[in-house]
């Protein structure tokens, strides 16, 4: 739905208006809002604004002197698969495309950290073919944690036959699918 | 023609099985967002290569059948109404975003309406998924089920590290949403919501009201769903929500006795008086409605009244919204006819009930 004002932006202040008990409805954008005196300045403040405060707060510019100069270079990067600056990045707290994840990836950590309650790394689903041989990997997790586990079990035959798949998986991700690392 | 189905029927047949605990749980949801590789994010794609992901979807599904879900029907925005759009939204069968940005989206929707499959959303792939009742196990297997099988052609932008890439830093990792609709009439009249609601937040998870992202709980509809995607299985994700919702079932249900047990009469009195209401008015707001609808459906989950069917909350929820009253009048209404076309609708529908 476009904003009934300036038919340029698309409404996203939905208001009913009671005048003289006569209902009317007003869709209009965020900009027209604010012009129309529909919603105060500091009532806009959206999820958005809150990420974007989250990126762009920076701990070494609150040591005095530090303004290093990574953080100069971080404010220019710029996503070589799409285009978007790391700047642009932390105004619409959005990601342009999946190499910005690898192109901003020294800035992200604190960023997750915070919407993702201290975590930084995925722990789920890996998809079959993109995966690669992730799954291997994570199945070649599983069974040296059970290894351990035999070992101080002493079960020592299950252990072996244990062994004996890792071998083989450790194979696989050699030769298998090789190169990859 | 099926399009005109999801428009016309306020309830999708999915929503006619009663699933488990239904009384309290009126639906469970998965949702997973999915990115393609090579191609730029929709906030900032070209026409071009937007259009190119929508072509790759008409050509590879439309038509398609997965499992039970048979007959994907690719309904494209630009082709729609507005109104037709609203009723979608309604129906909770595509999201308020998908409808403002228009441009080369669509949504793939299964026979039953239990999936949609929003293309060029905020990420290029919005798999969502329906159950009634309480069955987030069964709706997170399927929904990872169509996941593979959408995988099968469509090259994932996945991270070892990150998981699975979206637009928003706050969907990346798993991608998943998973939500519950509840029904909490007593615990929000007994005000014991708004007091668990800062507990229920502390362990990552959100209440909100029955249209997502800063709405009213209309008739005390309520959708608990998870707000942490990185870092945590699926699986565990699921698990705790499942823990949280198990609890705020008991919690409801323990309300609803003590009530029933303390002011029996005075329940029973609030829920014929709202029954009179929907009965007889000439006019009503959506907040009322909403709100009669709600005492209506405990006073039937109650044993007060055992004529009308369950699902009457949700088909009237749905059908008293702005876009279905317009829908159904085949004209736009202003604000105070609908009013007076929706008080006339819920009439014709009680109606309807008394007779069998």
């Amino acid at each position: 739905m476009d904003c009934q004002r300036c038919h340029k932006r698309p409404a996203t202040v939905h208001l009913t208006q009671v005048i003289n008990g006569e209902k009317t409805e007003v869709h209009v954008c965020a900009y027209c809002a604010k012009e129309q005196g529909y919603m105060s300045d500091n009532q806009d403040f959206t999820l958005n604004d809150l990420l974007s405060g989250l990126f762009n707060y920076d701990k070494s510019s609150s040591y005095k002197g530090k303004q290093s100069k990574s953080y100069q270079s971080n404010k220019q990067l710029k996503c070589p698969g799409c285009g978007l600056t790391y700047q642009e990045f932390a105004q619409i707290g959005k990601f342009g495309c999946a190499d910005c994840y690898k192109t901003f990836d020294e800035r992200l950590n604190p960023i997750f950290r915070r919407v993702h309650s201290g975590n930084i790394k995925h722990d789920g689903k890996i998809p079959k073919r993109e995966g690669g041989n992730l799954h291997l990997k994570k199945q070649m997790n599983e069974y040296k944690t059970q290894l351990q586990h035999l070992i101080e079990q002493e079960e020592f035959e299950e252990a072996a036959k244990i062994r004996d798949q890792i071998r083989s998986l450790d194979e696989q991700i050699h030769h298998g699918q090789g190169g990859e690392e | 023609m099926s399009l005109q189905q999801f428009i016309n029927e306020a309830i999708s047949p999915w929503m006619k099985e009663e699933g488990p605990d239904s009384d309290i749980v009126m639906s469970s949801r998965i949702r997973l967002a999915r990115n393609f590789q090579n191609y730029p994010f929709p906030i900032i794609s070209s026409e071009e290569r937007m259009e190119e992901i929508l072509q790759f979807f008409k050509e590879e599904y439309a038509g398609k059948s997965f499992r039970d879900y048979h007959h994907f029907e690719v309904v494209e925005m630009d082709k729609l109404q507005s109104v037709e759009k609203r009723v979608l939204v309604e129906k909770h069968l595509i999201s308020p975003h998908l409808t403002e940005h228009s441009k080369h989206s669509a949504s793939l929707i299964s026979q039953n309406e239990q999936v949609s499959i929003m293309i060029n959303e905020e990420d290029h792939i919005r798999i969502q998924l329906y159950f009634p009742g309480f069955q987030l196990d069964r709706a997170l297997e399927q929904a990872s089920q169509l996941d593979d099988w959408l995988e099968e052609k469509v090259d994932y932008a996945f991270d070892e590290n990150r998981g699975y890439l979206t637009a928003c830093p706050t969907n990346v990792g798993t991608g998943m949403r998973a939500s519950v609709m509840m029904h909490l009439p007593a615990l929000a009249m007994t005000q014991q919501i708004t007091r668990m609601t800062p507990a229920i937040n502390q362990l990552g998870l959100v209440v909100r009201g029955i249209f997502g992202e800063g709405s009213d709980a209309l008739g005390n509809i309520f959708q608990i769903s998870n707000q942490i995607t990185l870092g945590k299985s699926e699986e565990d994700i699921v698990e705790d929500l499942h823990s949280i919702v198990k609890q705020l079932i008991d919690q409801e249900r323990k309300a609803r006795q003590a009530l029933m047990h303390r002011s029996g009469v005075q329940l029973e009195d609030r829920v014929f008086r709202s029954y009179g209401v929907l009965k007889h008015s000439r006019i009503i707001e959506s907040k009322e409605a909403a709100k009669c609808l709600s005492d209506l459906r405990l006073g039937i989950d109650l044993g007060f009244i055992d004529h009308i069917p369950k699902t009457i909350l949700n088909e009237l929820m749905v059908l008293t919204q702005p876009g279905f009253l317009q829908q159904y009048a085949k004209e736009s209404l202003s604000p105070s006819e609908r009013d007076v076309r929706r008080a006339s609708l819920i009439r014709e529908r009680l109606q309807l009930e008394n007779k069998e």
